[in-house]
Protein backbone atom coordinates (compact mmCIF):
# COMPACT_ATOMS: atom_id res chain seq x y z
CA UNK A 1 0.00 0.00 0.00
CA UNK A 2 1.13 3.71 -0.68
CA UNK A 3 1.56 5.71 2.21
CA UNK A 4 -1.04 9.04 1.84
CA UNK A 5 1.81 11.30 2.21
CA UNK A 6 5.24 11.05 0.61
CA UNK A 7 7.95 13.46 1.08
CA UNK A 8 10.85 12.80 -1.63
CA UNK A 9 13.82 13.70 -1.20
CA UNK A 10 12.90 17.29 -0.88
CA UNK A 11 15.90 20.59 -1.32
CA UNK A 12 15.23 24.02 -0.71
CA UNK A 13 17.62 27.00 -0.52
CA UNK A 14 17.07 30.65 1.01
CA UNK A 15 17.39 33.18 -2.17
CA UNK A 16 20.47 34.57 -2.16
CA UNK A 17 22.57 31.66 -0.58
CA UNK A 18 24.40 28.62 -1.91
CA UNK A 19 23.44 26.33 1.53
CA UNK A 20 20.42 24.43 1.30
CA UNK A 21 18.33 25.11 4.11
CA UNK A 22 16.61 21.65 3.61
CA UNK A 23 18.80 18.49 2.45
CA UNK A 24 17.09 15.89 0.77
CA UNK A 25 14.07 14.92 3.02
CA UNK A 26 12.19 11.69 2.22
CA UNK A 27 9.70 10.77 4.66
CA UNK A 28 5.78 9.03 4.28
CA UNK A 29 2.89 8.75 6.40
CA UNK A 30 -0.20 6.22 5.95
CA UNK A 31 -3.72 6.96 7.38
CA UNK A 32 -3.93 7.58 11.00
CA UNK A 33 -0.53 7.76 11.44
CA UNK A 34 1.59 10.06 13.16
CA UNK A 35 5.14 11.48 12.69
CA UNK A 36 7.33 13.90 14.89
CA UNK A 37 9.78 16.10 13.26
CA UNK A 38 11.93 16.80 16.48
CA UNK A 39 14.53 19.26 16.43
CA UNK A 40 16.54 22.19 18.02
CA UNK A 41 15.12 25.94 16.55
CA UNK A 42 16.28 26.60 13.28
CA UNK A 43 16.82 22.36 12.42
CA UNK A 44 13.73 23.04 9.39
CA UNK A 45 11.21 21.40 11.39
CA UNK A 46 8.47 23.38 10.48
CA UNK A 47 9.47 24.75 7.04
CA UNK A 48 8.73 21.14 6.27
CA UNK A 49 5.40 21.59 7.43
CA UNK A 50 4.74 24.65 5.35
CA UNK A 51 6.42 23.29 1.84
CA UNK A 52 3.58 20.45 2.33
CA UNK A 53 1.31 22.84 2.97
CA UNK A 54 2.69 25.59 0.22
CA UNK A 55 2.87 27.95 2.23
CA UNK A 56 6.67 28.53 2.69
CA UNK A 57 7.84 32.70 2.58
CA UNK A 58 8.86 33.68 -0.47
CA UNK A 59 12.38 33.79 0.15
CA UNK A 60 12.57 29.82 -0.10
CA UNK A 61 11.97 27.74 -2.93
CA UNK A 62 12.15 24.21 -3.54
CA UNK A 63 15.06 22.87 -5.09
CA UNK A 64 13.99 19.46 -6.31
CA UNK A 65 12.44 16.80 -4.77
CA UNK A 66 8.50 15.81 -4.77
CA UNK A 67 5.07 15.71 -2.17
CA UNK A 68 2.66 13.18 -3.05
CA UNK A 69 -0.35 13.76 -1.95
CA UNK A 70 -2.98 10.85 -2.02
CA UNK A 71 0.08 10.02 -5.30
CA UNK A 72 -0.61 13.24 -6.87
CA UNK A 73 2.40 15.20 -6.99
CA UNK A 74 1.56 19.01 -5.40
CA UNK A 75 5.04 20.14 -6.73
CA UNK A 76 3.85 19.98 -10.85
CA UNK A 77 0.19 21.08 -10.04
CA UNK A 78 -1.02 24.65 -11.15
CA UNK A 79 -0.78 26.65 -7.58
CA UNK A 80 -4.59 27.11 -7.91
CA UNK A 81 -5.32 23.64 -8.16
CA UNK A 82 -2.65 22.75 -5.92
CA UNK A 83 -4.17 25.27 -3.21
CA UNK A 84 -7.88 23.46 -3.76
CA UNK A 85 -6.88 20.25 -2.91
CA UNK A 86 -4.19 20.96 -0.20
CA UNK A 87 -7.54 23.05 0.98
CA UNK A 88 -9.59 20.34 1.01
CA UNK A 89 -7.51 17.39 2.30
CA UNK A 90 -5.07 19.09 4.33
CA UNK A 91 -4.93 21.85 7.69
CA UNK A 92 -2.56 23.66 10.31
CA UNK A 93 -2.72 23.52 13.84
CA UNK A 94 -0.29 26.45 14.62
CA UNK A 95 1.52 27.77 17.35
CA UNK A 96 0.77 30.75 18.97
CA UNK A 97 -3.26 30.63 18.67
CA UNK A 98 -3.21 34.53 19.42
CA UNK A 99 -1.68 35.66 16.28
CA UNK A 100 -3.56 32.76 14.29
CA UNK A 101 -6.97 34.19 15.13
CA UNK A 102 -7.98 37.85 13.79
CA UNK A 103 -8.61 39.77 16.71
CA UNK A 104 -11.10 41.51 14.93
CA UNK A 105 -13.40 38.77 13.80
CA UNK A 106 -15.45 36.88 15.83
CA UNK A 107 -15.05 32.72 16.41
CA UNK A 108 -17.72 31.75 14.04
CA UNK A 109 -16.84 33.26 11.21
CA UNK A 110 -13.13 31.89 11.68
CA UNK A 111 -14.31 28.62 11.98
CA UNK A 112 -16.99 28.55 9.21
CA UNK A 113 -14.95 30.49 6.59
CA UNK A 114 -12.98 27.66 5.00
CA UNK A 115 -16.31 25.25 5.01
CA UNK A 116 -18.17 28.41 2.95
CA UNK A 117 -15.22 29.60 0.32
CA UNK A 118 -13.57 26.31 -0.37
CA UNK A 119 -15.96 23.11 0.00
CA UNK A 120 -19.30 25.50 -1.12
CA UNK A 121 -21.38 24.56 1.93
CA UNK A 122 -24.08 27.23 3.00
CA UNK A 123 -23.93 29.48 6.01
CA UNK A 124 -26.31 27.29 8.08
CA UNK A 125 -24.74 24.37 7.48
CA UNK A 126 -21.38 25.14 8.54
CA UNK A 127 -22.19 26.42 11.71
CA UNK A 128 -23.95 23.78 12.49
CA UNK A 129 -20.82 21.74 12.09
CA UNK A 130 -19.02 24.78 13.59
CA UNK A 131 -21.53 23.91 16.85
CA UNK A 132 -20.64 20.06 16.50
CA UNK A 133 -16.82 20.66 16.48
CA UNK A 134 -17.19 23.06 19.52
CA UNK A 135 -18.83 20.18 21.54
CA UNK A 136 -15.86 17.73 20.16
CA UNK A 137 -13.45 19.48 21.49
CA UNK A 138 -15.07 20.04 24.65
CA UNK A 139 -15.70 23.71 25.22
CA UNK A 140 -19.15 23.83 27.27
CA UNK A 141 -20.76 26.71 25.76
CA UNK A 142 -20.03 26.52 22.12
CA UNK A 143 -22.96 29.58 21.51
CA UNK A 144 -20.98 32.03 23.75
CA UNK A 145 -17.68 30.88 22.36
CA UNK A 146 -18.64 31.61 18.57
CA UNK A 147 -19.96 35.13 19.47
CA UNK A 148 -17.01 35.76 21.46
CA UNK A 149 -13.93 37.74 19.82
CA UNK A 150 -10.17 35.48 20.35
CA UNK A 151 -9.15 38.25 23.30
CA UNK A 152 -11.93 37.32 25.26
CA UNK A 153 -10.64 33.43 25.81
CA UNK A 154 -7.65 31.97 27.73
CA UNK A 155 -4.70 30.61 25.67
CA UNK A 156 -6.35 26.86 26.05
CA UNK A 157 -9.58 27.89 24.65
CA UNK A 158 -8.03 30.02 21.67
CA UNK A 159 -6.05 26.57 21.06
CA UNK A 160 -9.30 24.62 21.18
CA UNK A 161 -10.98 26.77 18.42
CA UNK A 162 -8.29 26.38 16.00
CA UNK A 163 -7.97 22.60 16.95
CA UNK A 164 -11.78 22.77 16.16
CA UNK A 165 -10.86 24.84 13.04
CA UNK A 166 -8.26 22.39 11.92
CA UNK A 167 -10.46 19.54 11.50
CA UNK A 168 -13.91 21.17 10.82
CA UNK A 169 -13.65 19.81 6.83
CA UNK A 170 -12.91 16.22 7.87
CA UNK A 171 -8.69 16.99 6.72
CA UNK A 172 -6.71 13.86 5.89
CA UNK A 173 -3.38 15.22 7.04
CA UNK A 174 -3.07 17.85 9.76
CA UNK A 175 0.00 19.56 10.31
CA UNK A 176 0.01 20.37 14.05
CA UNK A 177 3.50 22.80 14.57
CA UNK A 178 4.32 22.74 18.09
CA UNK A 179 0.76 23.46 19.26
CA UNK A 180 1.13 23.45 22.74
CA UNK A 181 4.25 25.50 23.51
CA UNK A 182 2.78 28.40 24.14
CA UNK A 183 0.57 26.67 26.64
CA UNK A 184 1.10 25.56 30.30
CA UNK A 185 1.48 21.80 31.53
CA UNK A 186 -1.77 21.02 32.79
CA UNK A 187 -3.52 23.04 29.71
CA UNK A 188 -0.56 21.10 27.26
CA UNK A 189 -1.95 18.05 28.75
CA UNK A 190 -5.26 18.15 27.62
CA UNK A 191 -4.90 19.73 24.63
CA UNK A 192 -2.31 16.74 23.44
CA UNK A 193 -5.25 14.63 24.56
CA UNK A 194 -7.35 16.30 22.70
CA UNK A 195 -5.51 16.34 19.66
CA UNK A 196 -4.71 12.62 20.41
CA UNK A 197 -8.80 11.72 20.38
CA UNK A 198 -9.67 13.90 17.31
CA UNK A 199 -6.77 12.45 15.09
CA UNK A 200 -7.70 8.65 16.07
CA UNK A 201 -11.34 8.89 15.98
CA UNK A 202 -11.23 10.57 11.94
CA UNK A 203 -7.58 8.41 11.32
CA UNK A 204 -6.03 11.33 10.32
CA UNK A 205 -2.51 11.15 9.11
CA UNK A 206 -0.42 13.73 10.96
CA UNK A 207 2.77 15.66 11.01
CA UNK A 208 3.61 17.01 14.43
CA UNK A 209 6.18 19.55 14.33
CA UNK A 210 7.76 19.75 18.14
CA UNK A 211 11.04 20.40 19.88
CA UNK A 212 9.59 18.72 22.90
CA UNK A 213 10.59 14.59 23.03
CA UNK A 214 8.14 14.43 26.05
CA UNK A 215 5.31 15.15 23.81
CA UNK A 216 6.52 13.16 20.78
CA UNK A 217 6.67 10.28 23.24
CA UNK A 218 3.18 10.76 23.96
CA UNK A 219 1.34 11.80 20.39
CA UNK A 220 3.59 9.89 17.86
CA UNK A 221 4.18 6.65 16.34
CA UNK A 222 7.33 7.38 14.61
CA UNK A 223 9.61 10.07 14.76
CA UNK A 224 12.39 11.99 12.33
CA UNK A 225 15.44 13.76 13.92
CA UNK A 226 16.31 17.10 12.30
CA UNK A 227 19.67 18.75 12.46
CA UNK A 228 20.09 21.72 9.89
CA UNK A 229 17.67 20.95 7.65
CA UNK A 230 18.43 16.60 7.13
CA UNK A 231 17.08 14.47 8.71
CA UNK A 232 19.56 12.13 10.92
CA UNK A 233 17.57 9.50 12.36
CA UNK A 234 14.10 8.08 11.62
CA UNK A 235 12.95 5.77 14.40
CA UNK A 236 9.79 4.05 15.78
CA UNK A 237 8.74 5.68 18.74
CA UNK A 238 9.25 2.87 21.20
CA UNK A 239 12.75 1.82 19.91
CA UNK A 240 14.01 5.60 20.22
CA UNK A 241 13.51 5.58 23.63
CA UNK A 242 14.78 2.68 24.37
CA UNK A 243 18.17 4.12 23.09
CA UNK A 244 18.28 6.45 20.26
CA UNK A 245 20.69 5.47 17.48
CA UNK A 246 22.66 8.55 16.32
CA UNK A 247 24.83 10.08 19.15
CA UNK A 248 22.94 13.49 17.97
CA UNK A 249 19.72 12.20 19.35
CA UNK A 250 20.85 10.66 22.09
CA UNK A 251 22.13 14.60 23.23
CA UNK A 252 18.90 15.50 22.38
CA UNK A 253 17.01 13.07 24.48
CA UNK A 254 19.94 13.87 27.18
CA UNK A 255 18.60 17.79 27.36
CA UNK A 256 14.86 16.80 27.87
CA UNK A 257 14.21 17.98 31.52
CA UNK A 258 13.25 14.74 33.18
CA UNK A 259 12.20 15.94 37.05
CA UNK A 260 12.28 11.91 38.12
CA UNK A 261 15.65 12.13 37.29
CA UNK A 262 17.14 15.66 37.82
CA UNK A 263 21.23 14.51 37.46
CA UNK A 264 19.73 12.62 34.24
CA UNK A 265 18.40 15.78 32.59
CA UNK A 266 19.08 19.39 30.85
CA UNK A 267 22.96 17.99 29.73
CA UNK A 268 22.78 21.32 27.14
CA UNK A 269 24.32 19.32 23.81
CA UNK A 270 28.06 18.68 23.87
CA UNK A 271 29.98 20.74 21.27
CA UNK A 272 31.68 17.95 20.09
CA UNK A 273 28.32 16.20 19.27
CA UNK A 274 27.28 19.40 17.12
CA UNK A 275 30.47 19.27 15.48
CA UNK A 276 30.20 15.40 14.27
CA UNK A 277 26.67 16.05 13.64
CA UNK A 278 27.10 19.78 11.27
CA UNK A 279 30.47 17.64 9.52
CA UNK A 280 27.85 14.91 8.87
CA UNK A 281 25.63 17.15 6.84
CA UNK A 282 28.57 19.03 5.16
CA UNK A 283 29.63 15.57 3.65
CA UNK A 284 26.04 14.49 2.88
CA UNK A 285 25.86 18.45 0.86
CA UNK A 286 28.99 17.51 -0.92
CA UNK A 287 27.40 13.70 -2.12
CA UNK A 288 25.03 15.76 -3.37
CA UNK A 289 26.62 18.32 -5.11
CA UNK A 290 28.79 15.20 -6.96
CA UNK A 291 25.51 13.72 -7.46
CA UNK A 292 24.05 16.99 -9.09
CA UNK B 1 1.82 23.61 57.86
CA UNK B 2 4.76 23.51 55.02
CA UNK B 3 5.18 27.21 56.17
CA UNK B 4 6.50 25.85 59.90
CA UNK B 5 8.51 23.57 58.83
CA UNK B 6 10.66 26.12 55.92
CA UNK B 7 9.94 28.69 58.54
CA UNK B 8 11.65 26.24 61.46
CA UNK B 9 14.76 25.50 58.99
CA UNK B 10 15.23 29.21 58.46
CA UNK B 11 15.38 29.93 62.23
CA UNK B 12 18.49 28.53 62.30
CA UNK B 13 20.58 30.88 60.21
CA UNK B 14 18.39 33.52 60.00
CA UNK B 15 20.28 35.51 57.13
CA UNK B 16 16.87 36.31 55.44
CA UNK B 17 17.43 38.51 52.29
CA UNK B 18 13.22 38.81 51.02
CA UNK B 19 10.62 38.43 52.85
CA UNK B 20 7.31 39.42 52.72
CA UNK B 21 3.74 39.05 54.73
CA UNK B 22 0.44 39.16 54.20
CA UNK B 23 1.10 39.74 50.66
CA UNK B 24 -2.32 40.78 48.52
CA UNK B 25 -2.47 42.39 45.16
CA UNK B 26 -5.78 43.24 43.89
CA UNK B 27 -6.91 44.77 40.20
CA UNK B 28 -9.52 46.36 39.50
CA UNK B 29 -11.71 44.40 36.65
CA UNK B 30 -12.35 47.12 33.91
CA UNK B 31 -14.43 44.37 32.25
CA UNK B 32 -16.60 44.58 34.89
CA UNK B 33 -16.89 48.51 35.18
CA UNK B 34 -20.35 49.89 35.53
CA UNK B 35 -20.87 52.90 33.62
CA UNK B 36 -20.59 55.32 36.03
CA UNK B 37 -18.70 54.15 39.59
CA UNK B 38 -15.45 52.19 40.33
CA UNK B 39 -14.95 49.04 38.52
CA UNK B 40 -15.07 45.87 41.23
CA UNK B 41 -11.72 44.41 42.52
CA UNK B 42 -10.00 41.58 41.47
CA UNK B 43 -7.76 39.78 44.16
CA UNK B 44 -4.33 38.04 42.38
CA UNK B 45 -2.90 37.27 45.16
CA UNK B 46 -4.35 36.24 48.91
CA UNK B 47 -2.23 37.45 51.70
CA UNK B 48 1.67 35.58 50.65
CA UNK B 49 3.97 34.62 53.15
CA UNK B 50 7.46 33.89 52.27
CA UNK B 51 11.66 34.36 53.00
CA UNK B 52 14.09 33.98 50.92
CA UNK B 53 17.58 32.97 52.47
CA UNK B 54 20.62 34.74 51.20
CA UNK B 55 22.21 32.42 48.93
CA UNK B 56 19.18 30.28 48.38
CA UNK B 57 17.05 29.59 45.24
CA UNK B 58 13.20 29.85 45.24
CA UNK B 59 11.28 28.27 42.15
CA UNK B 60 7.59 30.34 42.66
CA UNK B 61 5.24 27.32 40.15
CA UNK B 62 1.61 27.61 39.27
CA UNK B 63 -0.54 27.26 35.52
CA UNK B 64 -1.03 30.67 33.81
CA UNK B 65 -3.51 32.95 36.01
CA UNK B 66 -2.41 31.65 39.33
CA UNK B 67 -0.28 35.19 40.24
CA UNK B 68 3.47 33.92 40.33
CA UNK B 69 4.27 36.76 38.33
CA UNK B 70 2.53 38.96 39.99
CA UNK B 71 3.72 37.94 42.93
CA UNK B 72 7.49 38.48 41.45
CA UNK B 73 6.24 42.10 40.32
CA UNK B 74 4.93 42.71 43.55
CA UNK B 75 8.47 42.00 46.00
CA UNK B 76 10.42 44.15 43.40
CA UNK B 77 7.77 47.10 43.68
CA UNK B 78 6.76 46.75 39.89
CA UNK B 79 3.39 46.39 40.77
CA UNK B 80 1.68 47.70 44.01
CA UNK B 81 0.37 45.56 46.73
CA UNK B 82 -2.78 46.43 48.35
CA UNK B 83 -1.99 45.02 51.32
CA UNK B 84 0.93 43.42 53.43
CA UNK B 85 4.64 43.98 54.05
CA UNK B 86 8.04 43.37 51.97
CA UNK B 87 10.76 43.33 53.85
CA UNK B 88 14.68 43.75 51.74
CA UNK B 89 17.53 42.88 53.75
CA UNK B 90 15.94 43.80 57.07
CA UNK B 91 13.92 46.90 55.39
CA UNK B 92 10.75 47.63 54.87
CA UNK B 93 10.43 48.64 51.42
CA UNK B 94 6.67 48.52 50.94
CA UNK B 95 6.12 52.41 50.70
CA UNK B 96 9.03 53.66 50.17
CA UNK B 97 8.50 56.02 47.11
CA UNK B 98 10.75 56.13 43.96
CA UNK B 99 13.43 58.02 44.95
CA UNK B 100 14.21 55.91 48.25
CA UNK B 101 13.67 52.83 46.32
CA UNK B 102 16.37 53.99 43.54
CA UNK B 103 19.51 52.40 45.31
CA UNK B 104 17.85 49.74 46.69
CA UNK B 105 16.79 48.99 42.43
CA UNK B 106 20.11 48.12 41.50
CA UNK B 107 20.77 45.66 44.33
CA UNK B 108 17.45 43.48 42.90
CA UNK B 109 17.62 42.99 39.12
CA UNK B 110 15.21 41.12 36.91
CA UNK B 111 15.47 38.69 34.03
CA UNK B 112 12.29 38.66 31.39
CA UNK B 113 10.42 35.57 29.60
CA UNK B 114 10.87 37.32 26.49
CA UNK B 115 13.96 38.08 25.32
CA UNK B 116 13.51 39.75 22.43
CA UNK B 117 10.80 42.29 23.80
CA UNK B 118 13.17 42.99 26.72
CA UNK B 119 16.53 43.60 24.46
CA UNK B 120 15.87 47.24 22.91
CA UNK B 121 16.26 45.68 18.84
CA UNK B 122 17.98 49.18 18.37
CA UNK B 123 20.89 49.08 20.55
CA UNK B 124 23.91 46.86 20.35
CA UNK B 125 24.36 44.21 22.79
CA UNK B 126 27.34 45.97 24.55
CA UNK B 127 25.34 49.32 24.96
CA UNK B 128 22.70 47.28 26.53
CA UNK B 129 24.37 45.82 29.43
CA UNK B 130 25.86 49.46 29.82
CA UNK B 131 23.04 51.47 30.02
CA UNK B 132 21.96 50.33 33.72
CA UNK B 133 25.69 50.95 35.45
CA UNK B 134 26.09 54.14 33.67
CA UNK B 135 22.41 55.01 35.24
CA UNK B 136 23.75 53.87 38.44
CA UNK B 137 26.63 55.78 38.26
CA UNK B 138 29.39 52.72 38.19
CA UNK B 139 33.35 53.07 36.98
CA UNK B 140 35.53 51.07 34.69
CA UNK B 141 32.23 50.02 32.56
CA UNK B 142 33.80 48.56 29.74
CA UNK B 143 35.87 46.11 31.40
CA UNK B 144 32.74 45.37 33.63
CA UNK B 145 30.92 44.65 30.09
CA UNK B 146 33.84 42.12 29.61
CA UNK B 147 33.33 40.64 32.44
CA UNK B 148 29.24 40.23 32.62
CA UNK B 149 29.91 38.44 28.50
CA UNK B 150 32.74 36.43 30.03
CA UNK B 151 30.49 34.99 33.12
CA UNK B 152 27.22 33.70 30.86
CA UNK B 153 29.98 32.52 28.05
CA UNK B 154 29.03 34.57 25.61
CA UNK B 155 32.14 35.72 23.46
CA UNK B 156 33.49 39.67 24.18
CA UNK B 157 32.82 40.17 19.65
CA UNK B 158 29.29 40.05 20.92
CA UNK B 159 29.38 43.59 22.66
CA UNK B 160 28.79 44.94 18.65
CA UNK B 161 26.03 42.35 18.01
CA UNK B 162 22.44 43.77 17.48
CA UNK B 163 19.62 41.34 19.00
CA UNK B 164 18.31 40.32 16.21
CA UNK B 165 21.66 38.88 15.03
CA UNK B 166 21.48 36.24 18.12
CA UNK B 167 19.48 33.22 19.11
CA UNK B 168 17.25 32.69 21.85
CA UNK B 169 19.37 31.27 23.85
CA UNK B 170 22.31 33.82 23.21
CA UNK B 171 19.80 36.92 23.87
CA UNK B 172 18.40 35.59 27.49
CA UNK B 173 22.17 35.30 28.01
CA UNK B 174 22.34 38.80 27.00
CA UNK B 175 19.62 39.72 29.90
CA UNK B 176 21.53 37.63 32.35
CA UNK B 177 24.43 39.32 31.69
CA UNK B 178 22.35 42.52 32.19
CA UNK B 179 21.22 41.96 35.32
CA UNK B 180 24.60 40.31 36.95
CA UNK B 181 26.57 43.38 35.44
CA UNK B 182 25.47 45.49 38.12
CA UNK B 183 26.25 43.22 40.85
CA UNK B 184 23.18 42.72 42.34
CA UNK B 185 22.28 40.64 45.68
CA UNK B 186 18.88 39.24 44.24
CA UNK B 187 17.60 38.67 40.58
CA UNK B 188 14.01 37.59 39.62
CA UNK B 189 13.98 35.16 36.72
CA UNK B 190 10.31 35.31 34.97
CA UNK B 191 9.88 32.05 33.07
CA UNK B 192 13.23 32.81 31.06
CA UNK B 193 13.73 29.61 29.63
CA UNK B 194 10.09 28.56 28.70
CA UNK B 195 10.49 30.47 25.09
CA UNK B 196 13.77 28.12 23.99
CA UNK B 197 13.93 24.47 22.94
CA UNK B 198 14.99 22.01 24.93
CA UNK B 199 18.99 22.11 24.22
CA UNK B 200 19.39 25.89 25.07
CA UNK B 201 16.93 25.59 28.00
CA UNK B 202 19.80 23.39 29.48
CA UNK B 203 22.67 26.20 28.54
CA UNK B 204 20.92 28.79 29.85
CA UNK B 205 19.65 26.87 33.45
CA UNK B 206 23.39 26.06 33.46
CA UNK B 207 24.41 29.31 33.33
CA UNK B 208 21.85 30.38 36.23
CA UNK B 209 23.36 27.22 38.17
CA UNK B 210 26.64 28.54 38.27
CA UNK B 211 26.32 32.13 38.97
CA UNK B 212 24.32 31.51 42.10
CA UNK B 213 26.94 29.62 43.18
CA UNK B 214 30.17 31.74 41.97
CA UNK B 215 28.39 35.03 42.93
CA UNK B 216 26.35 34.00 45.86
CA UNK B 217 22.93 35.26 44.42
CA UNK B 218 19.78 35.06 45.62
CA UNK B 219 16.97 33.80 43.27
CA UNK B 220 13.48 33.62 42.78
CA UNK B 221 12.73 31.46 40.01
CA UNK B 222 9.10 31.61 37.95
CA UNK B 223 8.00 29.06 35.86
CA UNK B 224 5.41 27.13 35.32
CA UNK B 225 7.08 23.46 34.48
CA UNK B 226 8.25 22.30 37.48
CA UNK B 227 11.16 19.83 35.72
CA UNK B 228 12.68 23.06 35.27
CA UNK B 229 12.50 24.09 38.62
CA UNK B 230 13.63 20.84 40.03
CA UNK B 231 17.37 21.31 38.62
CA UNK B 232 17.65 24.69 40.16
CA UNK B 233 15.71 25.36 43.13
CA UNK B 234 16.04 24.78 47.47
CA UNK B 235 12.38 25.67 48.13
CA UNK B 236 9.35 25.49 46.06
CA UNK B 237 6.67 27.61 46.18
CA UNK B 238 3.24 26.46 44.13
CA UNK B 239 0.69 28.50 43.44
CA UNK B 240 -3.28 27.95 42.56
CA UNK B 241 -5.53 31.23 41.98
CA UNK B 242 -3.71 33.69 43.93
CA UNK B 243 -2.73 31.10 47.71
CA UNK B 244 -0.07 29.10 48.27
CA UNK B 245 -0.92 25.26 48.12
CA UNK B 246 2.79 24.00 48.58
CA UNK B 247 5.94 25.30 50.34
CA UNK B 248 8.29 23.66 51.27
CA UNK B 249 12.51 22.29 50.40
CA UNK B 250 12.54 21.30 46.93
CA UNK B 251 13.24 17.43 47.39
CA UNK B 252 10.61 16.77 50.05
CA UNK B 253 8.15 18.82 47.35
CA UNK B 254 9.32 16.63 44.61
CA UNK B 255 9.46 13.01 46.57
CA UNK B 256 5.96 13.55 48.25
CA UNK B 257 3.78 16.19 47.20
CA UNK B 258 0.83 17.10 49.63
CA UNK B 259 -1.16 19.67 47.54
CA UNK B 260 -3.27 17.74 45.03
CA UNK B 261 -2.20 20.77 42.85
CA UNK B 262 1.41 19.91 42.78
CA UNK B 263 0.30 16.20 42.05
CA UNK B 264 -1.37 17.52 39.02
CA UNK B 265 1.34 19.63 38.02
CA UNK B 266 3.88 17.09 38.31
CA UNK B 267 1.42 14.87 36.36
CA UNK B 268 0.90 16.71 33.35
CA UNK B 269 4.69 16.85 32.55
CA UNK B 270 5.34 14.98 29.20
CA UNK B 271 8.29 12.40 30.49
CA UNK B 272 10.44 11.21 27.55
CA UNK B 273 8.77 7.84 27.95
CA UNK B 274 6.40 6.28 26.19
CA UNK B 275 5.16 4.37 28.53
CA UNK B 276 4.30 7.16 31.45
CA UNK B 277 1.28 6.21 33.58
CA UNK B 278 -1.65 8.32 33.28
CA UNK B 279 -1.23 9.54 30.00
Amino acid sequence: MSAFLTVNSLSAVLHGFDQRVLRSVSFSIDTGEVLGLVGESGAGKSMIGKAILGILPSAISIIEGEILLNGEDLQKMRPADRRRLVGATAALIPQDPLTALNPSRRIEPQITNRLVDILGWSKSDARVRAMELLNEVHIDSPERVMGSYPHELSGGMRQRVLIASAFAANPKLVIADEPTTALDVTVQKQILRLIRELQARHATAMVFVTHDLGVVSKVCQRLSVLYGGKIIENSRVPDFFKGPRHAYSRALLAATPKYTDPDASLLPVDDAVIEAVAAEVLAADKEWRHGA
Amino acid sequence: MAHETVAEQLDTERDVLFSASGLEVAFPDMAAKPVFGRAPMVRILNGIDLEITRGSVLGIVGGSGSGKSTLGRALLRLVEPTAGTILFDGRDITDLNEDALRPIRRRMQMIFQDPMSSLNPRRRVGAIIADPMQMHGFDHISTRVDEALDHVGLPRSFRSRYPHELSGGQRQRVGIARAIALKPEFILADEIVSGLDVSSQAQVLNVLAELVEELGLTLAFISHDLSVIRRLCDTVMVLQRGDVVEYGDAEGVFAAPKAAYTRELLDAIPLPDPQQSGW
